[in-house]
């Protein structure tokens, strides 16, 4: 039985500075599945990400199309119902462990005071659970890594308390952006792996946005490919990984190196396959 | 293909043996204590020839890019014993270093990010012509550096442009350009791919393996996958030390010890496998 649909992005036009980044982006995350959002850098992952979450930049104007959470549309929400459903209900695991948390702040403070706001916890309450959260993820010591400050911890220890506190409400959608970009691969599988061991207690739906083919092969249950704004094909990863069908996924697979493949067998992606998917975005500008 | 190509069984570019190198721990000086010295790199072997390519590859941290700069001898060697053209350098003063600097060049991730931004692609091209004498006056080294566009592909109108004008893979090709003016016989080359998209990074790669019969390469990146495309041989590095090094597909087809098997393991090949990610 397909899970229900809990984020639909229907039909979503944004501009920045009167510049289009989305162009008609339209899917769907179920609750208890990932959806990956591919594609190389400028393609509008960011911008799709940052528009379910309300925090497009001040330039950025959402020309038509839906945001439905469970049904309701967040573009029309008033600001404060919908600041009450980030960090509640939807969550977000950002790129950037070494900024993300506040560096003058005990990691305690930063998971705890979260807690207080969202679930209405007493401080001893939060602890507590800040405590399992830090368990949950493996993470060595909770109660001494909770006086720590973010400069103590390796990359992958930040990441891994960035993703104890995106799941500490427990949020029906994180949306993670590019959340182990910056891992080395070892540490990166561990955090993959952690995502979706959280993901699947909780039945979260997950947009994870990220460049590479190979984190969304493993990871995603469903997989949206993108360039120039625009979704090219959206599917499941079974079907897109079986059976390409999109000439530029394809392109994209043969452009990726393998250790396991000889290095001539790379092939860069075409310059008429480039050539056609410009021509596309300026026939769909001509026409918006 | 890439294991079949024909190298000179002769005398190594460059040969490293029992390479050590100590540096001082900053994070552990005190003001009544000099600064303890950590050993970065605990007794590297490595050589290689004109026209083959090395990669030198493991995680953050692991000392590549030391090794790179030790390589250079930008940094002198505490131990072990460093060659350049069959001449030891290990401990070589700058004056002697001088004259052999044209024949060995670096590129870094973002060569040109330690450039002056006001100079023209065409100048910056040109310089290792110009500081190493190899040309008689600026408008031999311009004509020269427009012809070593024109090899990475960039087209003349990129001559005259400046580097905040280009995108990432441009940049990449503009670094390796200035690499190679001067002819060298060594090139190091230190993680050059790593900030690119695929599409771009194909590209590169496939420049690079033009490029490559004419240099030793060193080429130091993270990324296995992107070595496997590029090296004949393959040096797997682990805290400071050598754990693996052979030919490449070898190394990646029967990896023999354990950290090279726990990195291939971590790569996520973009096909399914629902077994992959595991359980905690
Ligand atoms: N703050 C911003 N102001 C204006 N344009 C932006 C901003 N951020 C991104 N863009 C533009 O929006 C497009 C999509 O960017 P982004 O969503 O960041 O792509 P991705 O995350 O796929 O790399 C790009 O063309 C980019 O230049
Ligand atoms: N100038 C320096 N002084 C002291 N330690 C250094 C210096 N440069 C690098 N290190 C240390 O040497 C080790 C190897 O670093 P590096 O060569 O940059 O690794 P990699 O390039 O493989 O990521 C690290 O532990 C790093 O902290
Ligand atoms: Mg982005
Ligand atoms: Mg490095």
């Amino acid at each position: 039985m397909t899970p229900p649909v809990l984020l639909d992005i229907d039909g979503l036009r944004v501009s920045v500075g009167g510049r289009p980044v989305l162009r008609d982006v339209s899917l769907q995350v179920r609750s208890g599945e990932i959806a990956g959002l591919v594609g190389e850098s400028g393609a509008g992952k960011t911008m799709a990400g940052r528009a379910v979450l309300g925090l497009l930049p001040d330039a950025a104007r959402v020309l038509s199309g839906e945001i439905r959470f469970d049904g309701t549309d967040l573009l029309s929400l008033k600001a404060r119902a919908r600041e009450a459903l980030l960090g509640r209900d939807i969550a977000l695991i950002p790129q950037n462990p070494m900024t993300a948390l506040n560096p003058v702040a005990r990691i305690g403070t930063q998971i705890v005071d979260g807690l207080r706001m969202h679930l209405g916890l007493d401080r001893n309450g939060a602890r507590a659970r800040a405590v399992e959260l830090l368990q949950a993820v493996h993470l060595p010591d909770p109660e001494s890594l909770l006086r720590r400050f973010p400069h103590e911890l390796s990359g992958g220890m930040r990441q891994r308390v960035l993703i104890a506190s995106a799941f500490s409400c427990r949020p029906r959608l994180v949306i993670a952006d590019e959340p182990t970009t910056a891992l080395d691969v070892t540490v990166q599988k561990q955090c993959l792996r952690l995502i979706r061991e959280l993901q699947r207690q909780h039945a979260t739906a997950v947009l994870f946005v990220t460049h590479d083919l190979g984190v969304v092969a493993k990871l995603c249950d469903s997989v949206a490919v993108m360039h120039g704004g625009r979704i090219l094909e959206f599917r499941s990863g079974d079907d897109i990984f079986r059976a390409p069908r999109h000439p530029y996924t394809r392109a994209l697979l043969a452009a990726t190196p393998r250790f396991d493949r000889p290095g001539d067998t790379l092939v860069p992606v075409s310059a008429e396959v480039l050539a056609r998917l410009q021509e596309e975005v300026d026939v769909y500008d001509a026409a918006h | 293909m890439s294991t079949m190509r024909h190298t000179d069984p002769v005398l190594p570019v460059l040969e490293a043996r029992g390479l050590r190198l100590h540096l001082a721990d900053r994070a552990g000086a005190r003001w009544f204590r000099k600064a303890p010295r950590l050993e970065i790199l605990r007794g590297i072997d490595l050589s290689v020839a004109q026209g083959e390519t090395i990669g030198v590859v493991g995680e953050s941290g692991s000392g590549k890019t030391t090794l790179g700069r030790t390589l250079l001898r930008l940094y002198e060697p505490t131990d072990g014993s460093l060659r350049f053209e069959g001449q030891d350098i290990t401990h070589a003063r700058e004056e002697r270093l001088r004259p052999m600097r044209a024949r060995m060049q670096c590129i870094f991730q973002d060569p040109l990010s330690s450039l002056n931004p006001r100079h023209r692609i065409e100048d910056i091209v040109a310089q290792p012509l110009l500081s190493f004498g190899l040309v008689r006056d600026r408008s031999e080294a311009r004509g020269r550096a427009r012809q070593l566009l024109e090899r990475v592909q960039l087209s003349q109108s990129f001559a005259l442009r400046y580097p905040h004008e280009l995108s990432g893979g441009q940049r990449q090709r503009v670094g390796i350009a200035r690499a190679i003016a001067a002819s060298p016989k060594l090139v190091i080359a230190d993680e050059i791919v790593s900030g690119l998209d695929v599409s771009t990074q194909a590209q590169i790669l496939m420049l690079l393996r033009e490029i490559r019969a004419e240099t030793a390469l060193v080429f130091i990146s993270h990324d296995l996958s992107v070595v496997r495309a590029l090296c004949d041989r393959v040096l797997v590095m682990h805290r400071g030390v050598v754990v693996e090094q052979g030919a490449t597909d070898a190394v990646f087809a029967r990896p023999e010890h354990d950290y090279t098997r726990d990195l291939l393991a971590s790569i996520p090949l973009p096909e399914r496998d629902p077994n992959w990610i595991g359980s905690a």
